[in-house]
């Protein structure tokens, strides 16, 4: 006899409610599909998002049982307690439908962050690439920094942004960090400005849930850190 | 360590601390101004309460204020150096220690005051 898991599902806006259907429960199942089962066998009106399905494009994020995870990459038997599941929409967003929320909000934030590449000059005539050493010290937490893929897990988790909506958050700053440490970018000092005022990184609270959560294993903490003691060096010297 | 909850995670609770030690510690603010006041009106009535603070259960409140005094110092202590100092793997093990020094300058205290 096949083992039955009891999903409840959030269906409708912020004003809608959990909807409780009964899942066949099977080996290395994970959260995603137990969702696409739902929606095939059971509700084929329920709106989720989902693409790669092998945790590259960071679509599938939802809340389980509370924590905002991947749910391609969740395996049912590491969440499910006592046989349930409970599958919310990203907390900190405005729900669109269901399980799919708005992204706007979360990337409006990276663009007043200023997080898109400013550059410093144009190609040079003999058209070689800028040369930016492997081993510089900006140049390593760049490379710890840089490989968020915008999931929304981090912004999910941050208590931060809850209490405060116009808090950056964690991708944002992070996002903010990684061009703060790239030399050939030429917007770092209006960068740090806007990520320093009372929305920005002196806002957190190294509470880390966006560390600890981070499916592709950032450091969004240390990133917000990073970005304080700048902007602490940068008040000092009247630069900011 | 880490468990499948929202908010279970160690810094986490490390904040928690600090908050709540600090807002603790601001609503006896008031009573430590008072206090002091009350030398304003003469020794006799500062010495009346210091008189009143030698008493044993007062005494052992006292352990709670220095405990929330120690807890608050070392929460900042710590916040100043993962922010500061940008260390970043010995983070989790530094929660464990401000709350060990705290709790040794609470309990130092608390053998003093017996």
């Amino acid at each position: 006899m096949t083992a039955t898991l009891t999903v409840a599902v959030w269906k409708g806006d912020a004003d809608g409610g959990f909807v409780e259907h009964d899942v066949p429960q099977r080996a290395n199942q994970t959260v995603l599909d137990v969702v696409s089962h739902i929606q095939r066998e059971l509700d084929p009106a329920l709106s989720y998002r989902f693409a790669c399905r092998v945790g590259m494009c960071g679509s599938c994020a939802m809340r389980v049982n509370g924590v905002s995870r991947w749910t391609c990459r969740t395996h049912v038997d590491k969440v499910a307690r006592d046989g349930r599941l409970t599958i919310q929409p990203l907390a900190n967003l405005p729900i669109v439908k269901d399980l799919v929320t708005d992204m706007a909000p979360f990337f409006d934030k990276w663009e007043r962050a200023e997080g898109p590449f400013v550059p410093s000059e144009t190609r040079p005539a003999d058209d070689d690439f800028a040369v930016v050493e492997p081993a510089g010290k900006q140049r390593s937490w760049a490379d710890a920094a840089q490989e968020c893929i915008g999931c929304g897990v981090c912004y999910s988790s941050c208590d931060v942004v809850s209490w405060n909506p116009e808090y950056l958050g964690p991708a944002a700053l992070n996002r903010a960090w990684v061009q703060m440490n790239d030399e050939r970018d030429g917007g770092r000092p209006a960068r740090l400005r806007a990520v320093s005022g009372d929305a920005g990184c002196h806002a957190c609270h190294s509470q880390q849930s966006c560390t600890l959560r981070c499916p592709m294993e950032l450091d969004p903490a240390s990133s917000i850190a990073g970005l304080k003691r700048l902007s602490f060096k940068a008040a000092l010297r009247g630069k900011l | 360590m880490i468990a499948d909850g929202p908010r279970q995670h160690l810094p986490y609770w490390g904040f928690v601390a600090h908050r709540v030690s600090g807002l603790l510690l601001a609503l006896f603010l008031p009573v430590h101004f008072w206090a002091l006041g009350l030398s304003l009106r003469g020794a006799a009535s500062l010495q009346g309460f210091i008189g009143w603070t030698d008493l044993p259960l007062v005494r052992f409140a006292e352990t709670g204020l220095v405990v929330l005094l120690a807890v608050h110092l070392a929460s900042g202590l710590r916040i100043l150096a993962l922010e500061m100092l940008g260390w970043r793997a010995a983070q989790k093990n530094l929660v464990a220690v401000s709350f060990g020094v705290a709790l040794a300058c609470g309990l130092a205290y608390l053998l003093r005051a017996f």
